[in-house]
C-alpha cells in the first residue's frame, strides 16, 4: 500500500493479497520498454483546495509531488487478462471469491477461459474488480498507479505534460462522457499517444487506481462542512481548484462510487512499475 | 436545508414581518384555500397561516403514525402522464424503484443527445405519494451506464435529500428510507459532481406529496417539466451532439424544452382536453440554469399553487417556475382550439424549442362562437401611416374589372401598395440596405424571372442569393396575404421603376404561381 490506504476495505485488501497467495515482490529494476514508458517526475494539482480539515478554507493545497515511474502504454486487454486467468485459476470467473469480485466479474466473456463475441482480444478488459486488477499487476511485477500518478500521466496533451492549453483537449475528453458505452469496446491503441507516449488514458474506459477510495469519499458534501468528504454538488465547487475540470470531477465521483469488489462495463485498468532509485 | 438564522438577521426578519403584517393579505382567506378535509387518522396538513400569525413560532415538525399494513409499490408514470391519486386515508410504507439509464434519444428532429435519465425519460418518472408516507427508495443504476449517479429529492428532510445515501456505481443499486413530512410538489435530481452536467443531461423529475385530504378531483392531470440543454452544435444542427460545458457555464442554452425534446408535446403528442374540462398541470423546472416564465397562450390559470407550495394565487397569466422548483397550475378550458405552452421569456419559445401544446376539443376552425371567443372576424389590409392615397388602388381595381386597366394605372396602384408593404425593407427608393435587404433598383435578380419574383412575394425567400454581384443571406417573410391583383400591381410597379423596365405582371400569372407553389409552414404574416 503505497499511499494512505483508506476505508473499511483496507484490511480486506491485505486479506486479498494473502488469500490469493501472492507476495509483494521487491520493486523490479524496471526500465523503459516497448510496453512501458517513463513518466518523468512532476506535480499534480489536487482537485480541491483544502484537504479535509487540515487548512483554512481557501488556502491552496500544495501540489502533490509525483516521482518518475513507468506506465503501461496501453490498458490491459482481454487477451492479456485471459493469459493471466489461465495461469491463475483462482481469478477465473466462477472461481474468484465473492469477497473479491461482484457477480458481474468478466460477465461479458463467453466462458471462464473463452472471450467470445462481446470481448475482442485486443479490446480493453472491463468488468474486473480492484482486487483482480491488483493481482494482475502484481503478477507482472508491477502495481496499479496511484491516483496522483494516473492524473499526472493523464494531464498531458499532445505537446506537453499539461494539455489544458491545447485547443480541443478538454472537449475531446468530455466527448467520451457524451456517448454511451458501446456494446463492443474498440481495440486499445487506436488513438494517438499523448506527450508521454501513453495511449487511451482518455476516451476508452475508466481505469482503476490503487488508492481510488482515498480521494474524497463517503457522503454528500454540498454540506461542505467539517467533513468535506464527497463533494457532489454546489458545495463541492466552493473548494475546487479548477471548477471547470469536469472530467476530473467525474473521475473523482466514479472512484468514490466504487467498492473494491465492484466491476462495471466500462471500467478497466493498466499497470505501472517503480523505477530504480537512481533514475527517479 | 434550513439553517439557524444568524443573529443580525433576526431584527430584519421581525421588521419584515411587521411590514408584511400591515399589508392586506394577498391570498384568499384560509377557508377558501383548503379543500374540504376528508376524514383522516393523520393530523391535517399544516393550516395556511394568516399574515397576522407571522410572529408565531414555526409549528413543530408534523408527526405521523408508523405505517401499517403491507408495503405498497408506487406506480410511476412517464411524462406527460401522472399516476392516479393515492386515495389513502392513512400513511403507508411505499416502495419506489427508480432506474437510471443513459440513453441516446432525439432532442430535436435529426439531432441526437446522450440523456442521463431517471426511468428512461426526461423528465424522470412521476412519483406520487401521500404526506406521512414512509418511502423505501431503491435507486438502480443500469449496468450499461458509464457514470455513477445518485438522487436528491427535495421532498426529503435530511442531509443531501438522499444524495449521500444513494450514490450508486454503474450496475449497482442503493436503498434509503425517508418519511415525507411536507406536502407539496417537489423536484428530484441527480446530485453527483459535476452536478450541473448531470442535471443538464436530463436527470430531474417531480415527486408529488399529497396532503392527507388529497387534491380536489379534476378532469385531466398532466406532467410538464422544462429544462435547458447545451450542445456543441447550434440549435437544430444535425447528428449526435455532445454536451457543451462552456455554454452551460455561460448559461447560454442551445435548447429550452418541455419534456426533454423539441416537439415532445405537439401534434399527435399534444396534451388533450375537452371543452368545459378542468385541467391540472404539474409543472416542474429542472434547469440547470434558467428560470421559466411559464405561460399558456390563450388561457388564464384559475389557480396557481406557486412554487409547488400550499398557497394559491388566482387569475394568473404567467407564473415563474424556478430552476429546481415547481408550480401547480389549474384552469378550466372553455374554448376549443390549440393552446400553446411556452416559456414567455419568448426567444426560448421561438428559437430554442420551448413550445408544447394543449388541444381542446379538436380543431379550432370547427368551433362555433360560444360567446367567449369569436375567432377572426375581420381580416383586411391596414397600411397605417405608410399608405399613400388609396385612390390609385381603387382606380386600378375598377379599371381591371371593366377590362380597360392600363400599365400606368397598375404602376400607380402598385406604388401605393409598395409604400405600405415593401418599402420598410427595400426602401422607398428601391435600393434596399447593403448586406441586409437586396436592392430592387436595376436588380438583375428581380428582372431575370417574373415568375420567380411572384413566388418570392407569395412564399418569401431565405438563404443566400446574389443580386447585382453582391451576396445577401437574410429572410423575406411570405406575403401570401396579398391578393392576386395586389401582387400583380406591386410587381408591375417595381419592374417599371427604379431604373427597371419590364412587362406588366398580370393577376392570372400570380394566380398560377399561387396555385402551383406551396406556402411554407407558418406563412401567415
Amino acid at each position: 500500500m503505497k499511499l494512505c490506504a483508506p476505508r473499511p476495505w483496507a484490511p480486506i485488501a491485505v486479506l486479498a493479497i494473502l488469500g490469493a497467495g501472492l507476495c509483494m515482490l521487491p520493486a523490479a529494476a524496471a526500465r523503459d520498454t516497448p510496453d512501458r514508458v517513463r513518466i518523468p517526475a512532476g506535480e499534480v494539482r489536487p482537485l480541491y483546495r483544502r484537504p479535509p480539515s487540515r487548512r483554512p478554507r481557501g488556502e491552496p493545497a500544495p501540489p502533490t509531488r509525483v516521482d518518475a515511474f513507468l506506465m503501461d502504454r496501453l490498458p490491459v486487454t482481454n487477451a492479456d487478462f485471459l493469459a493471466f486467468v489461465k495461469a491463475r485459476p483462482e481469478w477465473r470467473r466462477g472461481a474468484a471469491k465473492g469477497l473479491f469480485v461482484d457477480p458481474d466479474y468478466l460477465a461479458h466473456w463467453a466462458g471462464p477461459l473463452t472471450l467470445g463475441d462481446a470481448a475482442a482480444p485486443d479490446a480493453p478488459v472491463v468488468r474486473v474488480s480492484w482486487f483482480a486488477a491488483r493481482a494482475y499487476c502484481a503478477a507482472r511485477g508491477g502495481r496499479l498507479p496511484t491516483e496522483a500518478e494516473w492524473e499526472r500521466a493523464a494531464a498531458a496533451g499532445q505537446k506537453g505534460p499539461d494539455g489544458r492549453g491545447e485547443p480541443g483537449w478538454r472537449e475531446t475528453i468530455l466527448g467520451w462522457y457524451a456517448k454511451p458505452t458501446p456494446a463492443r469496446l474498440p481495440p486499445v491503441g487506436q488513438r494517438p499517444a499523448n506527450f508521454h507516449g501513453v495511449h487511451d488514458l482518455h476516451g476508452l474506459v475508466w481505469e482503476w487506481v490503487e488508492d481510488f477510495g482515498a480521494t474524497l469519499v463517503t457522503a454528500d458534501a454540498r454540506e461542505a462542512g467539517d467533513t468535506a468528504s464527497l463533494r457532489f454538488c454546489a458545495g463541492g465547487a466552493a473548494d475546487a481548484t479548477d471548477p471547470e475540470d469536469y472530467a476530473g470531477f467525474m473521475r473523482s465521483a466514479m472512484r468514490s462510487a466504487l467498492k473494491a469488489r465492484h466491476t462495471t462495463a466500462s471500467l478497466g485498468f493498466r499497470c505501472v512499475a517503480d523505477l530504480e532509485e537512481a533514475s527517479r | 436545508m434550513p439553517s439557524p438564522a444568524p443573529r443580525p438577521a433576526t431584527l430584519a426578519a421581525a421588521l419584515a414581518g411587521l411590514v408584511l403584517a400591515a399589508c392586506q393579505p394577498t391570498s384568499p382567506p384560509p377557508a377558501a384555500q383548503t379543500p374540504s378535509p376528508a376524514p383522516t387518522v393523520a393530523p391535517p396538513a399544516a393550516p395556511v397561516q394568516a399574515s397576522s400569525e407571522r410572529h408565531a413560532p414555526l409549528p413543530p415538525a408534523p408527526r405521523f403514525p408508523a405505517p401499517t399494513g403491507e408495503p405498497i409499490r408506487a406506480q410511476l408514470t412517464s411524462p406527460p402522464e401522472v399516476p392516479p391519486p393515492t386515495s389513502r386515508r392513512a400513511p403507508a410504507k411505499v416502495i419506489v424503484e427508480l432506474e437510471v439509464r443513459e440513453l441516446v434519444k432525439e432532442i430535436s428532429a435529426g439531432v441526437e443527445y446522450t440523456f442521463w435519465t431517471f426511468g428512461g425519460t426526461v423528465p424522470g418518472s412521476f412519483i406520487r405519494i401521500r404526506q406521512g408516507d414512509t418511502v423505501e427508495f431503491h435507486l438502480l443504476n443500469h449496468p450499461s451506464s458509464k457514470m455513477p449517479h445518485n438522487i436528491d429529492l427535495h421532498a426529503v428532510t435530511g442531509p443531501g435529500g438522499g444524495a449521500a445515501s444513494s450514490f450508486t456505481a454503474p450496475g449497482h443499486k442503493s436503498r434509503f428510507t425517508f418519511q415525507a413530512l411536507n406536502a407539496g410538489l417537489y423536484v428530484y435530481h441527480c446530485a453527483t459532481a459535476p452536478v450541473g452536467m448531470h442535471v443538464a443531461n436530463g436527470m430531474y423529475g417531480l415527486i408529488l406529496v399529497e396532503p392527507p385530504e388529497g387534491l380536489p378531483p379534476v378532469d385531466r392531470e398532466y406532467y410538464v417539466m422544462q429544462g435547458d440543454f447545451y450542445t456543441v452544435g447550434k440549435y437544430r444542427e444535425k447528428g449526435l451532439q455532445p454536451f457543451d460545458m462552456q455554454k452551460a457555464i455561460e448559461e447560454n442554452a442551445t435548447y429550452v424544452l418541455f419534456n426533454g425534446a423539441e416537439g415532445a408535446l405537439v401534434g399527435d403528442k399534444a396534451l388533450q382536453a375537452e371543452p368545459g374540462e378542468s385541467v391540472r398541470l404539474y409543472v416542474g423546472n429542472g434547469g440547470p440554469n434558467l428560470v421559466s416564465s411559464f405561460h399558456v397562450i390563450g388561457e388564464i390559470f384559475d389557480r396557481v399553487f406557486y412554487e409547488g407550495g400550499s398557497h394559491w394565487q388566482a387569475n394568473v397569466q404567467t407564473t415563474l417556475v424556478p430552476a429546481g422548483g415547481s408550480a401547480i397550475a389549474e384552469f378550466r378550458v372553455d374554448v376549443p382550439g390549440t393552446y400553446v405552452l411556452v416559456d414567455h421569456s419568448i426567444f426560448r419559445a421561438f428559437n430554442k424549442g420551448a413550445v408544447a401544446m394543449l388541444k381542446v376539443g379538436g380543431d379550432a376552425a370547427d368551433a362555433a362562437y360560444t360567446g367567449v371567443y369569436s375567432g377572426k372576424e375581420v381580416d383586411e389590409v391596414y397600411l397605417g401611416d405608410l399608405t399613400e392615397d388609396p385612390a390609385p388602388v381603387v382606380a386600378a381595381v375598377e379599371a381591371q374589372q371593366a377590362g380597360n386597366m392600363t400599365l400606368a394605372q397598375q404602376i400607380a396602384a402598385g406604388k401605393a401598395l409598395y409604400q405600405g408593404t415593401c418599402s420598410v425593407c427595400h426602401q422607398p427608393d428601391g435600393n434596399g440596405l447593403p448586406n441586409v435587404f437586396p436592392p430592387l433598383a436595376k436588380s438583375d435578380y428581380l428582372m431575370a424571372d417574373a415568375e420567380r419574383s411572384i413566388a418570392v412575394v407569395l412564399n418569401g425567400l431565405s438563404g443566400p442569393i446574389e443580386v447585382n454581384g453582391a451576396k445577401f443571406d437574410s429572410v423575406m417573410p411570405p406575403m401570401r396575404q396579398l391578393n392576386d391583383d395586389e401582387v400583380a400591381n406591386i410587381l408591375t410597379f417595381v419592374r417599371n421603376s427604379f431604373g427597371n423596365e419590364g412587362a406588366a405582371v398580370t393577376r392570372e400569372q400570380v394566380a398560377k404561381v399561387r396555385a402551383s407553389t406551396e406556402a411554407p409552414a407558418g406563412a401567415a404574416h
